[in-house]
């Protein structure tokens, strides 16, 4: 084991398995020389050279486009968009092609790409540098939508991701990045794409999450504990293909389910969550499925930044509407 | 068969006044007053530009891109333009901002973290900062062809950098921008690294101006560090887009002395040696140099400047830093031209959520322990 933040676990699985592989490259704005904007490809250059970690022009619409083309001739295309906001202009060639070239040619084709962003709020950067648009991407069939809360997932999930056959999105939660370290096997190991975990257990109420959220309903669940509420805490960690079971398992338990997401709240990926949760558990539940999220405003510049993110205070008064519903 | 594969052409560089401030080409016919301006706002744009930097190194300002080096550029095209003229602007282009009649508060504002840094004067036609790289520039063609339609004075002027030349939104802007035949000048300060990605890395193509060519328009190339070669390029440029003449493409060929912006460390990509070169080329000197040939520039009048660099620069600080706090309201509104009632609950909401506030969450909770 050896101590990492998130990082550094994302640094080391592209290390490992851009070792372990050589059809693995890694493309994208300033990953080479500059080794990342926030050091995510530190020593990729130096130790596999200019030929697998590419410093490309600055088109994320091409970033990707060429990425499927290298996935299509059996490269392995780790490819990054420097924000998640400015990934907008690649969403196109995600949605009209990295996920369906196996469905248009029948399984002829298939497009082992993933593409790394960084995302979220809470970091006090410029406009468009904080944006979370996850669900939109989920909304896309045929690709595969990632999201780690620790170092440790980050690396099991990503050298997963990179070892699917198929196209996924590998977004890290910014505000994550070196928020706190955690013991990471230093071997390679893989975590199972679109399976959740339980953070902790409890017996009251359900809270979903993924990302930056996850460690702020750890706290809230932590803070209502002392009034003898039990919260149990799900990272989604998968949001698309997502894992149904271990939600619902755990709103049979508990009964109540609060969904926290930082984005946007309207169609928000917690819309999914409680609509699904309506149709298969009406019976489970004891109160109606709650949602804390950010609001339907473009994430604004830093000093209104914590009005819009949901915080602990939020969380907790959710957890008490549903708990004295 | 053989075919004869054709060269491509690059433009020869438009220069005016060498790195040492010597007339090498063709000296404009300039009022004294003009003259005195550009220096003025190229000066006053550098020392705004690094109190800047020392707020946001003392924690009172957020993160923004520093313009060091590329005020020549910035004060050459703006003052090219007439009031009618539209700006259309990325997000390193604090001269252009100043010289335009933005106040310095307002850039100051903004880069600490408050939107309305970009409320812009009523009398100025600027668009507010894009920080998305190329995605402005239709936007400049779509406004030169509402210019166009309606039979009004005025033309665009569209800025953006060498990294956003890449961008599939720039070449759709060009041909757009040729097809139309509209008033637009396209104007790329080229300041050779897009974060830390060298020109070289960014095109296969000699120069920027000669991308021009493909899209049916002319394609300038000018010494983006000499005041004098910009600012008449970019009249040339003007001049073509008020007589119908359509689009041009300004590559001004500058340098970013200082960072990307303030996350960023250069020292990480480029050389000593690289800076130190243009370093040696930037334009204020230069001009200095060529004002004081000139019996223009002298130090009484340098004096002064300082003086009233300072005051102005205090006096935005002073404004920027107490301005009155947001409302809850300010997030939510200007959304759309009515708030709808789904938002109006959600503002309600927090109004009352931040009311009731219990738990004083400090940020840098989120540390250790967590599974």
């Amino acid at each position: 084991m050896t101590e990492m933040n998130m990082v550094e676990a994302v640094n080391d699985a592209l290390h490992l398995e851009m070792e372990r592989d050589g059809d693995v490259m890694v493309l994208g704005e300033d990953v080479g020389v500059n080794e990342g904007v926030f050091r995510v490809t530190e020593g990729l250059l130096e130790r596999f050279g200019e030929e697998r970690v590419k410093d490309t022009p600055l088109a994320e619409s091409g970033i990707v486009g060429v990425s499927i083309g290298l996935a299509l001739y059996g490269m392995k295309p780790v490819a990054e968009i420097q924000f998640m906001g400015f990934m907008w202009p690649a969403v196109d060639q995600l949605s009209s092609h990295a996920s369906r070239y196996r469905n248009r040619s029948r399984g002829q084709y298939h497009v082992p790409m993933v593409l790394r962003a960084p995302y979220g709020g809470g970091v006090k950067a410029l406009e468009h540098h904080l944006e979370s648009f996850e669900s939109v991407l989920a909304h896309i069939p045929g690709l595969k939508v990632v999201i780690p809360s620790t170092p440790k997932d980050a690396k099991g999930l990503l050298i997963s991701c990179i070892r699917d056959p198929d196209p996924v999105v590998f977004l890290e939660p910014k505000k994550l990045y070196r928020a706190f370290k955690q013991d990471v096997p230093e071997d390679d190991f893989e975590e199972e794409l679109g399976k959740a975990r339980v953070v902790q257990g409890g017996e009251d109420i359900t809270l979903v999450g993924w990302g930056a959220m996850v460690p702020k309903m750890v706290k809230a669940a932590d803070h209502v504990s002392g009034e003898g509420i039990n919260a149990e805490v799900i990272d989604l960690r998968t949001i698309s293909p997502y894992d149904e079971e271990t939600v619902h398992k755990s709103i049979r338990k508990t009964g109540r389910l609060l969904v926290v997401q930082e984005a946007p709240r309207t169609s928000g990926f917690g819309s999914e969550v409680v609509a699904r949760a309506v149709k298969k558990e009406m019976l489970s539940l004891k109160s109606p499925p709650m949602r804390a999220t950010g609001f339907d405003v473009p994430f604004p510049l830093y000093k209104m930044e914590d009005w819009a993110i949901p915080d602990v205070d939020r969380i907790v008064k959710k957890i008490r509407e549903a708990i004295g519903w | 068969m053989e075919i004869e594969l054709d060269e491509p052409e690059s433009p020869e560089m438009i220069q005016i006044l060498n790195k040492d401030g010597e007339v090498v080409g063709e000296e404009p016919d300039l009022d004294e007053e003009i003259l005195k301006d550009m220096y003025w706002w190229m000066f006053y744009a550098r020392k705004a530009d690094e109190k800047a930097l020392k707020l946001q190194r003392q924690g009172r300002m957020g993160t923004f891109a520093p313009i060091e080096g590329q005020e020549a550029a910035q004060v050459g095209a703006s003052v090219a333009m007439e009031d009618e003229d539209w700006l259309v602007p990325a997000f390193r282009e604090l001269g252009v901002y100043l010289e335009r009649g933005v106040g310095l508060e307002k850039n100051y504002q903004y880069f600490m973290g408050d939107v309305r840094g970009n409320e812009i004067p009523e009398d100025v036609n600027n668009l507010p900062i894009a920080v998305p790289v190329s995605t402005q520039v239709p936007h400049a063609v779509g406004l030169a062809w509402g210019i166009q339609r309606k039979g009004d004075e005025g033309a665009v002027l569209c800025v953006f950098g060498d990294g956003a030349t890449s961008e599939g939104d720039f070449h759709e802007a060009m041909n757009f921008g040729g097809v139309l035949n509209v008033p637009v000048v396209f104007f790329c300060q080229n300041n050779q690294w897009a974060i830390s990605v060298p020109l070289e890395k960014q095109t296969a193509s000699e120069t920027i101006a000669q991308k021009a060519h493909a899209y049916g328009f002319p394609g300038i190339l000018v010494d983006g560090n000499d005041v004098l070669a910009v600012h008449q390029a970019t009249k040339i440029a003007f001049e073509r887009a008020r007589e119908g003449e359509g689009p041009t493409l300004i590559e001004a060929l500058t340098y970013r002395l200082s960072m990307h912006t303030t996350a960023d460390d250069p020292t990480r990509y480029r050389s000593e040696e690289e800076l130190e070169d243009w370093r040696e080329r930037e334009p204020l000197k230069r001009f200095r140099i060529y004002l004081q040939d000139e019996g223009i520039w002298t130090e009484d009048w340098q004096e002064e400047l300082e003086k009233k660099a300072e005051k102005k620069i205090d006096e935005a600080v002073e404004a920027a830093e107490n301005i009155e706090e947001h409302s809850v309201e300010e997030m939510f509104e200007h959304m759309f031209s009515e708030m709808p009632k789904p938002l109006r609950d959600q503002m309600e909401y927090l109004k009352r959520s931040l009311e009731e506030k219990e738990i004083e969450e400090e940020e840098a909770e989120i540390k250790g322990g967590f599974p």
